[in-house]
């Protein structure tokens, strides 16, 4: 990472007085902590066992660590919400990929009647309160048999990412030179055969990015999944989780060691991706 | 190896790949007809392992066939159409046999695994529709009418229709339904007319929200919360994206600890500090009496739950600026900062004349998101406010809480078009101001050309390893 051309206000890295550099790294530090002692607490309280659950004690580690709460959690009913998550989730967000992947491809590189239009609608999409189209959505579902079972939910999540994804995806799109797919339309590609060999191979910064914003959301979601969704067997673990925490009685042990599951997944992929994170996301081509 | 092998292998494996869709089909088929009868389950299975086995086989062939065969040959495509059916094959085949195991399993528990065949029926159907929507949008553009944006419109048709079914329809739902008395009384046998429509907008102005709370409180409320959200994430995140922004030692590590609040799922984070503001046990009251000063009723006293919203929501959302802007940093030509230094400026001039103004394309697109998902910003005040203080309710809380708590849908939906249009307004306010958007309708494919290899290089310098 020592090699990278890092440019910007502090560039001067050999510049910086030792002294300077001893106060950034304490900066640093200090947001590191404040970052990250609420999601060290949530695995500490996981470790303790059932009579120590309210204590006054900071410590992180504490003293009679015990597993118990994970395997109380994953013998109990919550890996079935796991599992209706994990299914809906990782399949519409393939689908809401591809989906954006095409449309933004026709943003990108057409003009074409209504594109204007388009891509501020797209836009204004993001100003509807998440709550205002619930409960058009949740009458529609019920009178459309949608209601309490995964096929409004799956069909929701797939589209409901695509303005943002379309977005990102196009200014990434954006940043490529047309010249690359006119050099393997020369070789006689089709514009599809070019779109799909030459661009999507280049863009996969972005696509990871678009996959990640859709996974979270769907994985995420709250709001949808509890209007969509009564019957217990079929609800995901938001749902689940919330149950847990009770307002007369929260099962403080369980309900940490049940966060920590649910967050290994989002927090694995979003390491993993996190290197395509800043290259991903060009928001400053929307002025292209 | 020669061509003439290597089309032999093609051809071999599209026949096998078509084999083994056939035979995937069959076991998909008889999964969907045997669904309910005892018998003949040994058949599906062996049939879905037959298919899947056929199907694996034709993709591995199709892949050998290709290294033999040069780009551009006509044995290439064949071998491309043989791979991407064989890959088909295989996931059909697979999905037949987890759902006829599902079928079988005599244990309940067992049974989630039929949510499985739920979510890949409803997603094959959906994939099935796309590709009829785009057929049938170029059938009509391309092949009757001969338009020239055929192509564009293919490519788009599905997501337009997607958009269609869950934004336009419901919104015009929604308008009918702020025309009319829907609550839960009125359910079945709503009225629509002109004049509920006038009365539930009136009423939103006029009568309380919730129980007690008006209208206008609400929304200097809100305006207040994303007053001070959207600041603090943008400070804060400009100043560790300023400080993150330099080679240095864990730079790694820094970034990857930085944007954990942004990883964790929200709702686990939103609870974790739920649970944290506990007057007896949560780390914030702990430490206060550490330092002699005297705990806080986080949640029943209405100002401190306002100022827990507060600390959670800026906490959760500095990251997001962090690594937008980080990236707006890294896409600045260092020799800007050069030329700077040899003409004397000082780092604060640097940043007056070079940092800020160059940030200004990233920073205005992300202070317009980070406004409006403030301003809807649902979870954070939803579940912090446990105790259901109308005192620490925003315009969107308060929204959920008339349509599902108070079961008033159609002044729930006259009262969404009322936020829906002071964010919209907001917009093209900031907008125009600022031209943000001055790009987007004009930029011709011809123009862009120039601009964007410019960009490449800046987007370059962000992907690192």
């Amino acid at each position: 990472m020592s090699e990278l051309p890092v440019r910007g206000f502090f560039k001067r890295s050999r510049g910086d007085s030792p002294f300077a550099r001893i106060l950034i790294h304490l900066a640093l530090i200090l947001a590191c902590v404040i970052t990250v002692y609420p999601a060290l607490r949530v695995i500490s309280v996981s470790l303790r066992p059932g009579d120590r659950l309210l204590s006054t004690d900071l410590a992180i580690i504490p003293p009679d660590a015990t597993l118990g709460n994970y395997v109380a959690v994953l013998t109990g009913a919550f890996p079935s919400f796991l599992w209706n998550s994990l299914i809906i989730t990782v399949s519409t967000a393939v689908f809401g990929v591809i989906l954006a992947a095409t449309s933004a491809y026709a943003f990108s590189r057409w003009k074409f009647p209504g594109r204007g239009p388009g891509l501020v609608f797209l836009l204004a999409t993001q100003m509807i309160p998440a709550a205002m189209l619930t409960v058009p959505i949740y009458i529609l579902a019920v009178r459309l048999g949608l209601f309490d079972s995964y096929r409004g939910l799956v069909l929701a999540y797939s589209v409901s990412s695509i303005p943002f994804s379309i977005w990102i995806l196009k200014g990434y799109y954006d940043t490529i030179p047309v010249d690359l797919e006119e050099a393997a339309m020369i070789d006689g590609a089709s514009r599809i055969t070019a779109f799909v060999k030459v661009i999507l191979p280049l863009s996969t910064p972005a696509l990871a990015i678009v996959f990640l914003f859709n996974f979270m959301t769907a994985w995420n979601d709250y709001l949808l999944a509890r209007i969509m969704l009564q019957k217990e067997a079929l609800q995901t673990w938001t749902i689940g989780l919330t149950r847990m925490q009770g307002q007369f009685q929260t099962q403080w042990g369980q309900f940490a060691a049940a966060s920590v599951i649910v967050s290994i997944p989002v927090m694995a992929l979003f390491l993993y991706s996190s290197k395509w994170l800043i290259s991903g996301l060009t928001l400053g081509s929307v002025k292209g | 190896m020669d061509t003439d092998q290597a089309n032999k292998q093609t051809s071999l494996a599209l026949i096998l790949a078509i084999a083994g869709i056939l035979v995937a089909a069959g076991a998909g088929v008889g999964v969907f007809l045997l669904a309910h009868s005892a018998g003949l389950n040994l058949l599906v299975l062996a049939l879905a392992l037959v298919a899947g086995g056929l199907a694996f086989a034709a993709t591995y062939l199709a892949g050998k066939a290709k290294e033999s065969v040069l780009p551009g040959q006509a044995g290439r495509q064949s071998a491309d159409l043989a791979a991407v059916l064989g890959w088909l094959g295989v996931i059909a085949a697979g999905w037949s046999l987890l759902y006829r195991l599902a079928l079988m399993a005599p244990d309940t528990e067992v049974q989630t695994l039929l949510g499985l065949g739920e979510v890949v029926q409803t997603l094959l159907l959906i994939v099935a529709g796309a590709a009829a929507i785009s057929g049938l949008t170029y059938l009509i553009l391309g092949v009757i009418f001969k338009s020239r944006h055929a192509l564009p419109f293919t490519l788009l048709a599905p997501a337009i229709v997607g958009l269609c079914l869950l934004v336009v329809y419901p919104m015009g739902y929604e308008v009918r339904l702020a025309f009319s008395n829907m609550s839960l009384r009125h359910f079945k046998d709503p009225t629509y007319a002109l004049a509920e429509g006038w009365q539930n907008f009136k009423e939103v102005f006029t009568e309380p929200v919730l129980k007690q709370v008006h209208f206008f409180p609400l929304f200097l409320r809100t305006v207040l919360w994303t007053a001070v959200q959207v600041p603090f994430h943008v400070l804060g995140g400009l100043l560790l994206a300023l400080l993150l922004n330099r080679p240095m030692k864990l730079r790694g590590l820094y970034r990857a600890l930085l944007v954990i609040p942004w990883a964790l799922p929200p709702i686990v984070a939103i609870l974790a500090w739920r649970g944290e503001f506990h007057y007896e046990y949560g780390f914030l009251n702990i430490m206060l009496r550490g330092l002699g000063l005297a705990a806080v009723q986080w949640k029943s006293n209405p100002t401190a739950n306002f100022i827990a919203m507060n600390i959670v929501n800026i906490w959760l959302g500095i990251p997001f600026m962090m690594v937008i802007l980080l990236g707006g940093l890294q896409s600045i030509p260092g020799e800007l900062y050069e030329a700077a230094e040899i003409d004397g400026a000082t780092w604060g001039q640097q940043f007056r004349k070079i940092t800020w103004p160059l940030l200004q394309p990233v920073l205005t697109p992300a202070i317009i998101l980070g406004v409006i998902w403030t301003f809807n910003n649902f979870n954070v005040p939803f579940f912090i406010n446990e105790n259901e203080l109308e005192s620490s309710d925003i315009l969107v809380t308060a929204l959920f809480r008339a349509a599902f708590q108070y079961n008033q849908y159609g002044f729930a939906a006259a009262f969404a078009f009322v936020i829906f249009f002071i964010l919209l307004g907001f917009s093209i306010f900031y907008i125009n101001t600022t031209g943000a958007l001055r790009g987007v309708t004009e930029s011709a494919p011809a123009t862009r050309r120039r601009r964007f290899s410019l960009r490449l290089g800046g987007s370059k310098g962000g992907s690192e390893k």
